[in-house]
């Protein structure tokens, strides 16, 4: 009997290939091969009608899709540098408490426990412009008497999903720059002291720089997050009102599984991808250069 | 240049007090040691007259003025701390000009003081260097610069040379005191370590428990060590100990061997002392240098020997204690081996049995 000999390294690496295979490599091709096809969900042959960089051009030259993108970009920039400033903030405010520190950590955590579709949710109600939170409050102080359109308004719509944005998310800076002041040296801290530095000037020059590793660790991973952010918009508004608050997911979801366009959907999905990596890539070339400067790693 | 006055200095941390009123007073330009065994506060003291730790009672003095409500950036002082505490993100040439960067001082002055200090710790090539490409002594003589470039009135140094290796430390014991000498400002210098505190000193001020045991001269508290714990800690080896009663002008130990009380000593019969002889004081006959005039002669059996080169420890038992001698010309001894040891008794110290402290007039 001749039995087929594979060599000891590929055998014991098959279980591995064979799952990534299953769950990463044949979607993957399988999405980028559909995006230069014309593949509709409602007609499944139309997997095999080919029809090369047509998706692609469609794509690139569609108003609507570099208007979601411009918007992700926007909300990407916005959102997270909000969220580092708070997150900052935060945890030096938690840093410095000594009695129930613990607490507060587990309680800055909790944004994070809820699902971004309840968060949304909850924001939709908040925000409603009748009987939401906020117009409520408003009116009852005496603010205002009209019922501002939160979610309605294409401004105060994308004001109000930055707002949950950050409300779930400023806790990951939060979390991630603590540990980083609970990293840092003593000594450096208390030489700055010495020779002679404000509270201001120790924090900005010493405290800041041992921080940056850490914020942009934050930064690398919620930027995958925002990119991708879907699930809280299309609870808020959908994408609108009049796709005013359309995000690429949002307008690729939409495309691909209500217009059933998976092809298309699929091209805007891979171009879109170079958006996330695009920040990850920047977030940490930034991590590797402050870490440089801090004289850690090669 | 300035004096420094601790007047009745206190730390407590809540109802700990580690700190006990102490008294200092530090002339201008003097180099004083605070040397003590760990936990003994003296790095606390430090860091009080440096502004990093509040003053819970007393007066602490900088150049005559009172600064115990002063932030460290007003007192006028640097420190040169144990782990260095150098700014990892900047390069040398930014470490050290870090404290006039902030002191808004204009460019020109900035890089004529970091050079000069550059120049007096031959830190110029490594200018452009990142602390983390330094070795530890160079990343001391960075800290070092660092304090310099001020031209503060008082220098702090905490431990400044115990993480470096042991031939290093006696290379930067050096740089120090050189330093001391071209600078002539006033130094304030805690170490556990006693050799640094004898060889850097103008005075050493020995700490314990938060108390200032003796404050003088390195050989005045060599020679006339105020109590047991003084003579132990100062000096290595450690000074021998033995528990004994005064009968007559001979002190009896509990095996019943007489000694002669040593010169200069008055004591009432039948008081418990300890007495105390350093090793170098007590050496075989004939590996000897007779110091004093008063000698006496005791027969030990040799336990165990370190041969250092120049000289050999002897461990011996006298009267039950193990104690240490020296034999200088040293040849090889036996485990075992009886011999007739000196003891040069001018040098020898009594103490009260019971407080330690020295039983001299």
């Amino acid at each position: 009997m001749n039995r087929l000999k594979l060599p000891p390294w590929l055998v014991l690496l098959l279980p591995a290939i064979i799952i990534l295979s299953a769950v990463v490599l044949i979607p993957l091709v399988l999405s980028l091969y559909s995006s230069f096809t014309s593949y509709r969900l409602t007609r499944p042959d139309s997997i095999f009608n080919w029809v090369g960089f047509f998706n692609y051009e469609k794509a690139l030259t569609d108003v609507k899709f570099w208007a979601a993108f411009g918007r992700t970009v926007l909300l990407l920039t916005v959102a997270l540098n909000l969220e580092m400033l708070f997150g900052l903030g935060l945890a030096l405010m938690v840093s410095k408490v000594t009695q129930g520190q613990r607490l507060l950590r587990t309680m800055m955590m909790f944004p994070m426990m809820f699902s971004p579709i309840l968060v949304g949710f909850q924001f939709k109600f908040i925000f409603n412009d009748n009987v939401g939170l906020v117009n409520n409050a408003l009116q009852s102080l005496g603010i205002t008497d009209q019922a501002i359109p939160w979610l309605v308004d294409g401004h105060l719509a994308m004001f109000s999903i930055i707002f949950a944005e950050i409300w779930t998310a400023t806790s990951v800076f939060g979390i991630l720059i603590l540990a980083g002041l609970y990293a840092i040296p003593r000594d450096p801290l208390e030489a700055a002291k010495v020779d002679g530095c404000t509270a201001w000037q120790s924090f900005r020059y010493v405290t800041l720089p041992f921080l940056m590793p850490f914020i942009y660790i934050a930064m690398a991973i919620r930027s995958l997050d925002v990119a991708r952010a879907y699930d809280i918009v299309q609870i808020m508004t959908n994408g609108g009102p009049a796709r005013r608050t359309e995000l690429l997911w949002t307008l690729i979801g939409r495309t691909g599984y209500v217009d059933a366009r998976m092809g298309y959907a699929n091209a805007m999905g891979y171009i879109s991808i170079f958006l996330a990596i695009f920040f990850t890539i920047y977030f940490f070339k930034k991590l590797t250069q402050s870490r440089k400067e801090l004289g850690m790693g090669a | 240049m300035a004096q420094v006055h601790l007047r009745d200095v206190v730390k407590k941390y809540g109802p700990l007090e580690v700190v006990h009123s102490i008294n200092l007073d530090i002339a201008d330009g003097e180099f004083v040691v605070l040397v003590g065994p760990s936990g003994c506060g003296k790095s606390t003291t430090l860091r009080m007259v440096a502004g990093l730790e509040g003053i819970s009672g007393g007066q602490v003095k900088i150049g005559g003025r009172v600064v115990n409500d002063l932030p460290p950036r007003e007192r006028n002082i640097s420190m040169v701390f144990q782990n260095y505490a150098l700014y990892p993100h900047m390069t040398v040439r930014e470490n050290l000009g870090f404290s006039l960067k902030i002191a808004k001082q204009s460019q020109a002055d900035i890089d004529k003081a970091v050079d000069e200090a550059a120049e007096i710790l031959s830190l110029t090539p490594l200018m452009d260097r990142k602390p983390g490409a330094l070795s530890g002594g160079q990343r001391q003589r960075v800290a070092m610069g660092r304090a310099i470039v001020r031209h503060p009135e008082v220098f702090l140094f905490d431990e400044p040379l115990s993480n470096l290796d042991a031939k290093l430390r006696t290379q930067m014991r050096v740089e120090i005191k050189k330093l001391h000498q071209k600078l002539k400002s006033t130094i304030i210098y805690v170490t556990h370590d006693q050799i640094e505190a004898m060889t850097l000193a103008d005075r050493i001020v020995i700490m314990r428990d938060g108390h200032i045991e003796q404050v003088g001269t390195p050989l005045d508290v060599f020679e006339n060590p105020v109590n047991t714990f003084v003579g132990t800690f100062i000096g290595s080896p450690p000074m021998n100990l033995l528990s004994g009663t005064v009968k007559g002008s001979s002190i009896e130990f509990e095996d019943g061997t007489l000694l002669p009380v040593p010169p200069g000593y008055e004591i009432a019969d039948g008081q418990a002392v300890t007495f105390g002889v350093r090793a170098d004081n007590i050496m075989p006959v004939g590996h000897a240098l007779p110091r004093g005039e008063h000698m006496a002669e005791v027969e030990m059996a040799v336990d165990l020997t370190e041969p250092l080169g120049t000289e050999t420890l002897l461990f011996a038992t006298l009267a039950g204690t193990e104690v240490q001698a020296k034999m200088l010309n040293p040849r090889p001894v036996q485990s075992g081996e009886r011999m007739t040891f000196q003891i040069m008794l001018d040098k020898c110290h009594l103490f009260d049995a019971e407080t330690g402290a020295t039983l001299r007039k």
